[in-house]
């Protein structure tokens, strides 16, 4: 990392206001709720096969190994999205970009805290809301409680977690929140009839 | 009442429930569960249309989508007015407006039937033929005037004030068919648990025993057994029964669409209900139980109002308790006219005769008609249908001549047989084969897991049918990996069975006859002008069709294909499977624009990306311009201000004072790794080994083909970490072409891509006064520029946030990129915006952005360079590393034609006038005295009017430019031809002073 | 809507989430700056362009975004197979796209 240089001029530092986007929006139909969640911390997390069990340790969750899966400890998640790649959402209010920092095995550690944002779709109907446009299987059998893959909304790409048999988190880049939110609301309002 | 052939005691629908429709403008009255077709035959109306080319009257011909006549336009209000509906199809509700088409002034009095008594005009042909000169007639004058005469229903011209929704769904075995054979099949799959869907076009299930009064199943009429099946399926969680759903598309591994009608059917909709559902279904397995259609007889006029497939008369009959007539005649060739006969005998509709062109047929309905005291005669034919907008008559003669003896009807039930459905199976890529002995084409050579059941594979009699469909449906399942199965197979106590008829015309229709015996009613094509077709030339049937455009119609030929290709078979004296059949396609029926789309409309047609700092700029009177999915603040018009004079006071203030600017679209990716500069130096032509972390370059892509293909600003923020900017337009693609090498050429690399376009909101702050801006809101940073030179970089918080702060420059003045977390975007951006109004800062737009940047010749890769540009075409050869052994394009660089003299090369261009700005995209020329077409040698990339240089600027690709420097070129224009002088590319402080300024 | 089997999903996936990248086992030269002009124009312009069999690279864009080989027939476009990037081309070649589902 570059050093910060030892000299500062800044005499006051005020505190910046987060303004997430869509900060809490949330729909309501028949049997499935849309929700916009709080910000959460997230990492891209890179490193090949020698390097998981040491980043395991250090984040304290397993990172998956088996495609289309997930791992969960103590608010913090780890998602498979490639054979290399996963997504580590932490929403206990910990970094894990920090946790990661004092690794020496080889990988790469990349916040995203900002570019995601989470959309909670549960309910009954919320495996139908989801595919009013992603065209994966969503079936308990084909995806179960779990299941984590980076896939397809309409013309948005999304990652994809089910978090229960009846709810799943939806993360989708920032400036397609708007997208995503109202795909799936009109998923929702459908999905209810 | 609801209307005078309704019989009380026949059919299944509810009396009590009356329904007010209204036909052009008449009222009637209607029964819940009618379709619109069954209701306006219940009032007696059987001239609901008017022909496509004729102009001729035109009945209700069949009792299904099949429907080729009774194509009508339901008007709910200003903006819902559908065209071509059939009326078989459309469920009657309270309220229901239909109207006519294709006829003026009135239905029953159309000025364009004269086209049918000037027929001999209009034959097989006839447009390719008559409207060929002049050639540009054709889409000035013919065409328009042939689509305002002809054409079906008229289109609403509002937009579409109705929603649809879309469902990707998956299932093991998807039942396509809600018959006899369809129900059976989906018993037997969900019996195992599997995943089922069945779906089925009609309203209500049961196929053909809507009117097959003869069936029994599992002790029960053959309807009510269905209706008790669908409870049974639709209870249970394994399956999906969708009513009003057809399939319309099937694609590839077992992928079809499927369109639900949701609300047609209903009185007032309501808002939240779609009006249609797309329904895209993966099926492990798929079961096609499509059924048959009944064929016509083909006769001279068996087209007018009254004439009507028997099965059809069967079903308004049994179904919906309507007599289509009072005294009925049958035309048939085979058995199951017979069964309409009886069961409309029976219901005490006078039969004058059954004409069956069979010689002597035996059987049990033939020893029923005979004994309920109907008159049969065999060997005979209906050789022409007597009145006009309603049959009145049928004249018969022995088949092979003789007496004619006209027989007064006021319908006529007419059975050629039944026609296998195989228009998915076809659609699946399946391969048809004709069966000799029945004459028919049944499914041969599959091409996907699917399997036809029933009538549509031609297996007749409903007992074999439903042991075909059960077997079927459990294999299906087990197929698809179910492990146990429960259930018991239906059992048919009593059934109807018929096979055979005939294909073609009938006598007196035949090749030495000019009669109008209709093959397609809705396209109005004859049985003559098939044989005309072959006369002229046309051998195979996909020019027949095409020729005659039979089966081009909306209807897609379902009842006339096999008739046509009998005829033309029977002309070119060929077999038929030897004539071949033409291909189904998809969709089986017509299907809105709006299931297609679904909901990719309005807000969601594409995605609209906003950046963090959007809302402030909207507050701010921001114009915005879109680039690529992003929404950009355009410029920032201040009142009475036009965009001219906001660009202009933008840009003066960013040279004077200072200007804040959202450039969080661009691009931004995070390399990382310990390979990560191995890695750049690799992508960008220029060295990286050796830049010191804290320090930026301007680096710039090629393609291999040694073309650019991006530039962007890259800080090094460790040794084993960059921070790579990417053109906002161009970061998708960037980001693919980086992944693309790193994971196929370049594996051995220890290094990882990662998008942080929208981790961090970007904010430019430029201008001299611009560190006085940054500084008092920075922890962590010394500004000073020893500490914090041109083209560096570092880490720390400003306004208590992380920020990567970079010096840098897009407009040649001091210049700050300030990166900080997205959600605190906008914060930040106020914060800046705070201290910049003390030191008279302006924000600024994409706009002023381009015009700062060209005053000091910085290219926009995209629009200075078109994917045909090289670095040193763009006069940035020095940021090609010369001592590079290997990056992506070195090799395309050295390609003969892209170091030869004379290429285009990037100069700038001053107006002689330096009042006029040139257009983008304008073509250069040296001698603008020389003839047309001129010699181009060049076109202009960028122009814009510079306040701070008092007169217009341009950027030029430019052939051999930069040997002409001080040369006077010319560019004309329709106005006039303005005289350019070329210039270097720089316009505006060309020291570069201003950087530290 | 094409089924495309990911060898690094280890499943078929809807076409959607993919996108096809060019010919596949089109090698870059170790020594690119030295190529001939006739080895570049074989390498970069030249493409097989078959009626039959055709090896071609994938990328599973929204999935796991790894880029991957496929062997398909042009003619029915029916997937023969898919392996990882890097592997071999295959020797021998499975009777259809099922047999390798089933594996």
């Amino acid at each position: 990392m570059a050093k910060a240089a030892a000299k500062t001029t800044a005499t006051a530092s005020p505190s910046a206001e987060r303004r997430p986007a869509l900060a809490g929006r949330s729909v309501s139909a028949t049997d499935v709720k849309v929700e916009v969640l709080p910000p959460a911390e997230r990492i891209s997390l890179r490193a090949p096969e020698a390097s998981v069990a040491a980043l395991s340790k250090a984040l304290g969750v397993t990172l998956p190994k088996k495609p289309k899966t997930s791992t969960s400890k103590a608010g913090r998640t780890a998602l498979w999205l490639g054979p290399d790649e996963w997504l580590v959402i932490d929403e206990a209010g910990n970094d894990p970009l920090a946790d990661c920092a004092g690794v020496s095995a080889l990988h790469s550690s990349v916040g995203i805290s900002h570019r995601n944002i989470a959309i909670a779709v549960t309910g009954p109907a919320a495996e139908a809301a989801i595919n009013s446009g992603c065209p994966q299987d969503l079936s308990l059998e084909a995806f179960p409680v779990g299941a984590a893959s980076r896939t397809i909304l309409g013309k948005a790409e999304i990652v994809l977690l089910r978090t229960a048999e009846d709810a799943f988190r939806v993360e989708c880049w920032r400036s397609f929140s708007d997208y995503v939110f109202t795909f799936l609301s009109e998923g929702a309002r459908d999905a209810a009839g | 009442m609801s209307g005078a052939f309704r019989i009380p005691s026949a059919g299944r629908l509810s009396q009590a429930k009356t329904a007010r429709f209204s036909f052009d403008g008449q009222s009637y009255s209607g029964i819940e569960g009618d379709t619109l077709a069954s209701a306006l035959l219940a009032n007696g109306v059987h001239l609901v249309g008017r022909s496509f080319k004729y102009h001729r009257p035109r009945g209700v011909l069949s009792a299904g989508a099949e429907e080729p006549n009774a194509l009508v336009q339901i008007v709910r209000d200003d903006a819902r007015k559908t065209p071509n509906v059939r009326a078989t199809v459309q469920e009657l509700y309270d309220g229901l407006a239909a109207n006519s088409q294709n006829r003026w002034p009135s239905l029953s009095f159309d000025v364009g039937a004269v086209n049918d008594i000037a027929s001999p005009m209009f034959s097989a042909g006839f447009y390719y033929k008559t409207f060929m000169w002049p050639k540009a007639a054709w889409k000035s004058l013919y065409e328009p005037k042939i689509r305002e005469a002809a054409g079906l229903g008229v289109s609403p011209d509002r937009p579409d004030p109705d929603h649809y929704s879309s469902r990707y769904a998956h299932c093991d075995v998807l039942v396509l068919g809600g018959g006899a054979a369809g129900i059976a099949a989906a018993l037997a799959a969900a019996g195992t648990g599997v995943r089922v869907i069945l779906a089925d076009e009609q309203a209500e299930f049961g196929g053909s025993l809507r009117f097959e009064s003869g069936a029994k199943i599992d002790g029960q009429d053959g309807f009510a057994w269905a209706q008790a099946a669908i409870a049974r399926l639709s209870a249970m969680d394994n399956v999906r029964v969708l009513p009003r759903t057809t399939a319309f598309g099937y694609y590839a591994q077992n992928f079809v669409a499927l369109v639900e009608r949701v609300s047609d059917h209903l009185k007032a909709p309501g808002h939240d209900l779609p009006r249609e559902r797309l329904w895209q279904v993966r099926a492990k397995r798929v079961v096609l139980a499509s059924g048959a259609i009944e064929r016509h007889m083909v006769f001279a006029n068996n087209d007018r109002p009254g004439i009507m497939l028997a099965g059809a008369a069967r079903t308004f009959l049994n179904h919906y308790g309507v007599a289509v007539g009072r005294n009925v005649g049958v035309y048939t060739a085979n058995d199951s006219a017979y069964a309409a006969a009886i069961d409309l005998k029976k219901a005490g509709v006078n039969v004058a005769a059954i004409v069956d062109l069979r010689d002597n047929p035996t059987g049990p309905v033939i020893d029923e008609a005979r004994a309920l005291g109907i008159e049969i005669n065999f060997g005979r034919a209906v050789i022409r249908a007597g009145g006009k907008l309603r049959v009145s008559s049928m004249t018969v003669q022995p088949k092979n001549g003789g007496g004619e003896r006209t027989i007064p009807v006021d319908a006529i039930l007419m059975s050629a047989g039944w026609t296998p459905s195989v228009h998915l199976f076809s659609q699946s890529r399946g391969k048809v084969a004709f069966n000799h002995e029945t004459q028919r084409f049944v499914p041969g050579t599959y091409a996907q897991d699917c399997v036809s059941v029933g009538a549509c594979n031609g297996t007749d009699g409903l007992s074999a049918t439903v042991d075909e469909a059960y077997a079927a449906g459990a294999k299906a399942a087990k197929d698809a990996g179910a492990k146990t199965a429960k259930g018991t197979k239906p059992k048919v106590d009593a059934s109807e069975n018929w096979s055979r008829g005939m294909l073609g015309a009938a006598p007196g229709a035949g090749p030495d006859t000019t009669v109008k015996a209709f093959v397609d009613f809705q396209n109005d094509v004859t049985a003559k002008d098939i044989r005309q077709a072959v006369h002229e030339g046309m051998r195979s049937i996909e020019h027949v069709k095409r020729f005659t455009t039979n089966g081009m119609a909306t209807d897609q030929g379902k009842t006339s294909n096999m008739h046509g290709l009998a005829i033309a078979a029977e002309t070119l004296g060929k077999p038929i499977p030897e004539v071949g059949l033409t291909t189904f396609r998809a969709p089986y029926t017509p299907v809105t624009f709006g299931a297609i789309v679904s909901h990719a409309r309005g807000p969601l047609f594409d995605p609209t990306r906003k950046t963090a700092i959007h809302p402030w700029a909207e507050a701010h009177g921001a114009v915005f311009e879109d680039v690529g999915q992003w929404k950009r603040a355009w410029y920032f018009p201040k009142a009475g201000e036009d965009m001219h004079a906001a660009v202009d006071r933008e840009c003066v203030a960013v040279r004077n004072q200072a200007g804040l600017f959202d450039a969080s679209t661009l691009g931004k990716i995070e390399v990382v790794g310990p390979d990560a500069a191995k890695f750049m130096e690799l992508l960008y032509t220029n060295p990286w080994e050796k830049l010191e972390p804290g320090r930026c370059r301007y680096g710039i892509m090629l393609r291999e083909d040694g073309f650019i293909y991006d530039d962007g600003v890259v800080g090094r923020l460790a040794p084993d970490r960059f921070h790579v900017t990417t053109t906002t337009g161009g970061a998708p693609r960037v980001m693919n072409h980086m992944e693309d090498y790193l994971q196929t050429e370049f594996p051995h690399l220890n290094v990882w891509l990662t998008s942080i376009t929208e981790q961090w909101a970007v904010i430019a702050v430029q201008g001299p006064s611009a560190r006085k801006i940054i500084e008092p809101l920075v922890e962590g940073i010394d500004m000073s520029d020893e500490a914090l030179p041109h083209m560096s970089v570092r880490e720390g918080k400003i306004c208590g946030v992380p920020t990567r702060l970079f010096r840098m420059s897009f407009t040649g003045e001091r210049g700050f990129e300030v990166n900080v977390p997205a959600d605190y975007g906008q914060a930040v951006w106020e914060a800046l915006w705070a201290e910049g109004q003390k030191h008279g800062a302006a924000a600024y737009g994409t706009e002023a952005m381009h015009v700062l940047r060209a005053e000091k010749g910085y290219i926009i890769v995209g629009q200075d360079t078109d994917g045909t540009v090289t670095p040193n075409d763009a006069g940035l050869d020095w940021a090609v590393g010369k001592k590079k052994t290997d990056f992506v394009g070195i090799r395309g660089m050295m390609r003969p034609d892209l170091v030869a003299k004379g290429r285009k090369q990037l100069v700038g261009l001053k107006t002689k006038d330096p009042k006029v700005v040139l257009e983008e995209g304008a073509q250069i020329v040296e001698d603008p005295k020389q003839a047309i077409p001129m010699k181009m040698i060049g076109h202009v990339t960028s122009s814009y009017w510079s306040q701070n240089c008092g007169r217009s600027i341009a950027l030029a690709l430019v052939t051999g430019g930069r040997d002409r420097m001080g040369d006077t070129l010319y560019v004309p224009m329709p106005n006039g031809v303005i005289e350019v002088e070329v210039t270097g590319m720089v316009f505006f402080d060309e020291t570069g002073g201003r950087l530290n300024g | 809507m094409l089924l495309i089997r990911c060898p690094y999903c280890e499943e078929e996936r809807p076409e959607l989430e993919f996108r096809n990248a060019g010919e596949a086992h089109i090698a870059r030269s170790a020594n690119m700056a030295g190529e001939s002009d006739d080895d570049f124009e074989k390498f970069f312009f030249i493409r097989s362009n078959p009626k039959g069999i055709i090896y071609e690279r994938w990328r599973h864009m929204h999935g796991c975004a790894r880029f991957f080989n496929a062997v398909r027939d042009t003619v029915t476009d029916k997937f023969i197979m898919t392996y990882k990037a890097g592997e071999p081309k295959p020797a021998k070649l499975p009777k259809d796209s099922n047999e390798v589902v089933a594996k």
